[in-house]
């Protein structure tokens, strides 16, 4: 089910598109699902798909298209690592590699208290602050050294009382 | 108690290492900023929205008409700073301005290309910059909608935009009859979500029309059959950023910061081997040992290696060759690479180049829309060769077998991202060969070439 707030997020987005053209918010929509519920179900495709008047396979191929959309259900945090060239050259790898020593797990694995997702990824467009991290899709954090990402895990766990 | 929002704000760039340096030479875009004066009121207080009441005669002047307006961006030599280097006011004449129905401009903001952060920065510092290039486009094409697709994964930079185009709609710059003129422009920004073939611009359509980013054929060309199958302009960021200033002090004046064919000011993000990664704004024209230079110069103790001058897909330039180049589109595609986007990406001479080729033909790889099979099928076979040689289980024969994959690729495809993973293998072959050779045995039991 989609809530009333949420069809009034969505609502300001399709309003940026011809009425006849209302395919176009569905990117839109699928992210603001996404950080509202944490990842893209099949029941969320099919809400938005009625929305927007959209085959719901429509829907479930840009789900799929699209590197940011998490098709299951992440960590509370989902910690996206920079290792394209560019990063790479600045330590990238290293910051990877640091977090899965720190949090105790590979990359594309969850921690077992579910807070933290781990993923490497590609060029983020931030090269000149390499190393660089995105956290849950929205919040770019920049020249993660090794010193820094355990700031940003410790605090991250301090916050959330753990 | 502090909160996660909190902590996650403590490492949120502020733009002095990449922007807000006194490294510049001459900027136009980057000029004045600080961080903090990114709002409409600072951005007039610089020059801002002048250009757009010069065109409707509303700073006492006569105003422009369209011809004047593309003529003014023709004389300026203002080439796409996307990648291609396509003269924008020859573009712009493309429109078919008299065509009847709705029409739409479109800024690509897609900035995926690896090593390449400029129009992030311009978007965060001066997002008003962007708005005013693109509605002084819209009046010159007579377009009435235009919409910025803005890479998914900068979404701070998408609400930055968002906030400024809402003080540009309050203050009469955009929306209906602009500053009392019978001219009309409406602006929508539109966020990507993580796929780099969406910067390739009709890949960039299909995903604004809502659907998986796959490349269309051309022709017909987006100034024909574009958004929602209209006439559509679509500029990169930067270009549409260099229009106002162009506008405020003329075409020649713009040429004349550069050199020929080559006008006005150009940002290169210069990332890698260098003390200070960053965004450097200087006129196209100008030595790379200058830029170099400004970024800090090569890592402390370390000597220059190899330059991929134009973002990740442009073919790789050894020292000896970038160090006699000037950073302009003619000079780099003289030396056999290209200016691209102007990502700058510096290797010194710490860095195996057969390792370096391995982590970007993954990138392409993971990234081909998989439409076509020469792409689809042959970006995987590059990355396991590569990855092959890497992990030493190379083949004698590897060598030529790289080199025929990438050739078959190479011109096979409906868009440019099979050439853009071609390109870089050709080229590190070509000037690393003996890289790869010390990397595959030369006692390998297998005498199969099979990827």
């Amino acid at each position: 089910m989609i809530s009333e707030a949420t069809k009034a997020r969505f609502a300001r987005e399709v309003a940026k598109y011809p009425a006849e053209q209302k395919q176009s918010a569905v990117m839109a929509c699928l992210a603001i699902v996404q950080q509202e519920q944490g990842y893209v179900s099949q029941e969320s495709e099919a809400g938005i798909a009625e929305y927007l008047g959209m085959p719901e396979i429509a829907v479930h191929e840009v789900t799929t298209f699209y590197n940011m959309y998490n098709q299951q259900p992440v960590g509370k945090y989902k910690l996206n690592v920079c290792t394209n060239l560019p990063c790479l050259l600045r330590d990238g790898g290293k910051a990877l590699e640091h977090l899965e020593h720190k949090l105790g797990i590979a990359a594309g694995e969850t921690t077992a208290d579910g807070m933290f997702t781990l993923q490497e990824c590609e060029c983020l467009g931030a090269c000149a602050d390499a190393p660089v991290m995105l956290v849950n899709d929205r919040s770019m954090c920049s020249f993660m050294s090794g010193e820094k990402l355990d700031q940003l895990v410790d605090n991250l766990r301090t916050a959330e009382g753990k | 108690m502090t909160t996660a929002a909190q902590v996650l704000s403590q490492f949120q760039a502020t733009g002095v290492e990449t922007c807000f340096h006194d490294r510049h030479i001459d900027p136009q875009i980057y000029a004045g900023l600080n961080g903090s004066n990114w709002r409409l009121q600072d951005y007039e207080a610089r020059g801002g929205y002048q250009a757009l009441k010069k065109i409707l005669g509303k700073d006492g002047g006569e105003g422009l008409n369209q011809d004047q307006v593309i003529a003014t961006v023709k004389e300026s030599g203002l080439r796409g700073r996307g990648g291609a280097g396509f003269p924008t006011g020859l573009k712009w004449s493309f429109m078919p301005r008299q065509f009847p129905g709705q029409k739409y401009l479109v800024c690509n903001s897609d900035e995926g290309e690896p090593g390449t952060c400029k129009d992030r920065d311009i978007l965060m510092f001066n997002p008003h910059i962007v708005i005013e290039g693109m509605i002084i486009a819209g009046f010159a094409m007579g377009i009435s909608v235009g919409y910025n697709y803005i890479h998914g994964e900068i979404f701070q930079v998408y609400e930055r935009f968002e906030a400024a185009l809402e003080e540009a709609r309050a203050a009469g710059y955009l929306g209906s009859n602009i500053l009392g003129s019978n001219f009309s422009f409406q602006l929508h920004a539109h966020h990507g979500f993580g796929a780099y073939i969406c910067g390739e611009e009709t890949a960039l359509l299909e995903s604004l029309e809502g659907k998986k980013g796959q490349p269309r054929f051309k022709p017909p060309f987006p100034a024909s059959f574009g958004l929602y199958g209209k006439p559509t302009t679509i500029n990169n960021t930067e270009t549409f950023a260099a229009v106002p200033w162009i506008i405020r002090n003329g075409g020649a004046a713009y040429l004349a910061c550069g050199k020929p064919n080559n006008g006005g000011t150009k940002i290169f993000s210069v990332s890698g081997d260098v003390e200070r990664p960053g965004n450097y704004e200087i006129p196209l024209g100008t030595p790379f040992a200058k830029l170099l230079e400004l970024a800090g110069g090569v890592r402390k103790g370390r000597q220059l290696k190899a330059v991929i001058p134009g973002g990740s897909s442009s073919p790789v330039l050894p020292a000896s060759v970038i160090m006699e180049c000037t950073m302009d589109y003619d000079s780099i595609a003289k030396a056999g690479s290209m200016l691209g986007s102007g990502a700058v990406i510096v290797m010194d001479d710490s860095r195996c180049m057969v390792e370096s080729l391995k982590r970007l033909s993954y990138f392409y790889m993971h990234e081909s829309c998989g439409q076509c099979t020469p792409c689809r099928e042959g970006t995987g076979w590059l990355w396991r060769l590569v990855d092959r040689i890497h992990r030493g289980e190379g083949r004698p024969a590897d060598m030529d077998l790289l080199d025929n994959v990438a050739s078959n690729i190479m011109g096979r495809t409906i868009c440019a991202l099979g050439d853009a993973a071609a390109m870089p293998v050709r080229a590190m072959l070509k000037h690393y060969r003996h890289e790869f050779a010390a990397m595959i045995r030369t006692t390998s039991p297998q005498a199969t070439t099979s990827a």
